[in-house]
């Protein structure tokens, strides 16, 4: 029994960890159509931020969940400014631009920290009990930080003033733009978001995964299989494909071992986009966010 | 502005004519100097590996010629960086071989890049060291491998790890050559100590959610943890196991740990109480070592220096050792070399002697056995002038000189070794 709950709370976390690795770039996927290369290196940058603010004595919650979103919605801003916004409507080069911006970030990161960075920050909370299995507690947080995330994505998205515009934008940039709502302010504040909550999903895994200046491979190719099999509802899309994808990942670990995790992602992958070439919201859940 | 042919042609006529004269010079006046040629990666992925090592090679051709060189002759270290890329490997190996003439190569981090090479080298040759820790198994008349081998390391901690916390393992080892070959080791030895191994775990390289693993190992319930992972992303196992309060209920042994410094990239806490076996820690406590930590720290930078893993060590200790086969030999020519390195050579290093065990061309060496305490490996058990007894069970050069072959590349029984 105590297993299952602890197996449970596993399954929940492979969905949560999804989630936050890939909602930075669903935003920025969903609602402008850029392909971002670089999202590797935002985690990336997101783990930096907190392993320097913390080594140089800052609280780790701040540095966590104030400090890492901060600074990588900055960059993701000029990021836009000087580069992604002479870009929009040409994939392939955004593509291009964006792939890299994300060798510029890793070269650089390597030049100013080395290829190994002293991480010795370990996770704030300590372990939970579970009948007689223990869980990591950080994890826990982990899940409910991801909770937290998508209802205030939602809930912005839904009932604010900016989350319309951006949606209007979204949908229409033209008659957004006739309407008088400038779309290239909505489009730099959007990418800055995007870039923001990438930043905090890097920070927040950095005590439990550490940081090196090419750990944003590990992360990219995820994140992307499940941003294209969500589909474009970034909420909807990117909920109901982490939940399959990690939920087929975890429980496949756990029966054969990881490789047929990785492998079971993908296969279900594969077959959910020649069934659905638009991801699962262009079929189900097709009105949602 | 307009550029017409001829200016054109002009302009690269006099650029490359400017661009190779220095080269031409260079060759003529480097005519008398060894040519020592290193291929390490010191760039991508295996860059965490190879610049420790590209500093110690340095070190130990800066030594050699501020002794006054070999033979009366400077050494010439030309350095290759191959960026983690085995394509690069084949390329600059060729090219060292081929182009540059190299009385030496040492060169290769991984098992694929030292297969990639190992070819060309031969067919050139070209004497080859490699040293790096490995699985073992190559048997090659042309390479010495200076690093240690399960034997040396795994068949050690095994038992002495067994004795402290007992008879049930649970093994998790990446998923590549290397890992699987390591995992069939520790199986064995833990056969042979009446152990069992309760389960068997890889990992692809890319893996960071070990969370459904660490569910297992509770429910299996093992006496100690074997592992056998590598590189950058699997440092998470190491965090989630902390953080999930296991490293106080079952301890972890490993020949792979800290082989990438990942002892300082974890807190104190974290790694307290981890066993692991090498054949160099810097902490070894011997005034010949000690001595050469202060020199490498002197020389890259004080206090931020790299820490002086086994990788780095034997970087050192391969070109020290062939230096000295060059002495003993009295030239620098391929079979004279390596008939003194059969006879064999002995240099006395930071880790202690270390010599060439002719019928394998492996290294005799001495390992020592270590607990992870604040940040620092303290030295439980040493063994002295181990050999490398697992590939002197498939290979003999001294009967089969010409034998060319990597016995484990498909694994241990695939080598007859049960």
């Amino acid at each position: 029994m105590d297993l299952y709950l602890a197996l449970a709370l596993q399954i929940v976390y492979g969905i949560a960890n999804l989630v936050l690795i890939s909602l930075g770039l669903a935003i920025i996927f969903g609602m402008m159509r850029v392909i971002n290369l670089a999202h590797g290196e935002f985690l990336m940058l997101g783990g930096y931020t907190v392993v320097v603010s913390t080594n140089a004595g800052l609280n780790i919650w701040i540095a966590m969940l104030i400090l890492a979103p901060l600074v990588v919605g900055i960059i993701g801003v000029i990021v836009e400014r000087v580069m992604i916004r002479f870009l929009y409507g040409r994939m392939v080069d955004t593509l291009l631009a964006t792939w890299g911006l994300s060798l510029v970030l890793i070269g650089l990161v390597t030049t100013i920290f080395g290829a190994q960075t002293a991480t010795s920050i370990s996770p704030p909370l300590g372990a939970i009990q579970i009948g007689e299995f223990t869980s990591s507690g950080y994890e826990l947080f982990l899940i409910g930080v991801t909770a937290v995330l998508s209802i205030l994505a939602y809930c912005a998205l839904k009932y604010t003033r900016i989350g319309l515009i951006a949606r209007g934008t979204m949908q229409g940039a033209e008659i957004a733009s006739a309407l008088g709502v400038s779309t290239s302010r909505t489009y730099a504040i959007t990418f800055g978001v995007g870039a923001a909550v990438s930043g905090l999903a890097g920070g927040l895994l950095a005590p439990i995964t550490g940081v090196l200046p090419s750990i944003g491979a590990t992360y990219i190719a995820k994140a992307f299989i499940t941003v294209i099999s969500g589909g474009t509802a970034i909420l909807a899309g990117t909920l109901s494909a982490s939940t399959l994808l990690g939920g087929v990942n975890s429980v496949l670990s756990y029966i054969t071992g990881p490789t047929m995790g990785e492998v079971g992602l993908l296969v279900v992958a594969i077959v959910l986009l020649r069934l659905m070439p638009q991801g699962i919201t262009a079929r189900l859940f097709r009105r949602s966010l | 502005m307009s550029t017409s042919r001829r200016t054109f042609l002009k302009g690269t006529a006099a650029t490359a004519a400017a661009l190779t004269a220095p080269a031409i010079i260079g060759k003529a006046m480097a005519a008398d100097k060894i040519k020592l040629v290193s291929i390490l990666d010191q760039s991508g992925g295996l860059d965490i590996y190879g610049k420790p090592m590209v500093a110690a090679t340095e070190m130990a051709v800066a030594e050699i010629n501020a002794s006054g060189g070999l033979l009366g002759r400077e050494v010439d270290l030309k350095m290759y960086d191959p960026q983690s890329s085995i394509q690069y490997y084949t390329q600059y190996a060729t090219q060292a071989a081929a182009s540059d003439r190299a009385d030496v190569v040492h060169a290769g981090i991984t098992s694929a890049s030292r297969e990639a090479i190992r070819p060309t080298l031969d067919r050139f040759k070209t004497l080859y060291f490699y040293n790096t820790q490995y699985e073992g198994g190559v048997c090659d008349r042309n390479v010495f491998c200076t690093g240690s081998t399960p034997a040396h390391t795994v068949e050690k901690l095994v038992p002495h790890a067994m004795k402290k916390w007992g008879k049930k393992v649970y093994i998790l080892a990446a998923d590549y050559n290397y890992g699987q070959i390591i995992a069939d080791w520790v199986e064995k030895f833990v056969r042979d100590e009446g152990g069992e191994t309760v389960a068997t775990e890889f990992f692809p390289l890319d893996v960071t959610n070990f969370g459904p693993t660490i569910q297992k190992i509770q429910a299996a319930k093992p006496d100690m943890i074997w592992s056998a992972l590598v590189g950058g992303a699997h440092i998470s196992f190491y965090r989630q196991y902390a953080a999930a309060g296991m490293h106080k209920n079952i301890p972890l042994a490993s020949t792979t740990y800290g082989g990438g410094n990942e002892h300082q990239l974890m807190s104190a806490e974290e790694g307290n109480g981890i066993l692991t076996a090498y054949s160099y820690f810097q902490e070894i406590d011997t005034p010949n070592n000690k001595a050469f930590v202060k020199r490498f720290q002197d020389a890259n930078g004080g206090s931020s220096a790299p820490y002086l893993n086994e990788l780095a060590v034997r970087s050192y200790e391969g070109v020290m050792l062939w230096a000295q086969a060059v002495r003993d030999a009295g030239s620098v020519d391929r079979m004279k070399v390596i008939e003194a390195l059969e006879a064999p050579t002995m240099f006395d290093g930071p880790s202690g002697p270390i010599a060439i065990e002719p019928t394998t061309h492996h290294a005799t060496l001495n390992t020592y056995i270590a607990e992870l305490k604040d940040q620092e490996f303290h030295v439980q058990e040493t063994f002295l002038a181990q050999q490398p007894t697992d590939t002197m069970q498939v290979c003999d050069l001294k009967a089969n000189p010409d034998t060319v072959k990597f016995f484990f590349e498909n694994g241990l029984e695939a080598a007859g070794i049960k």
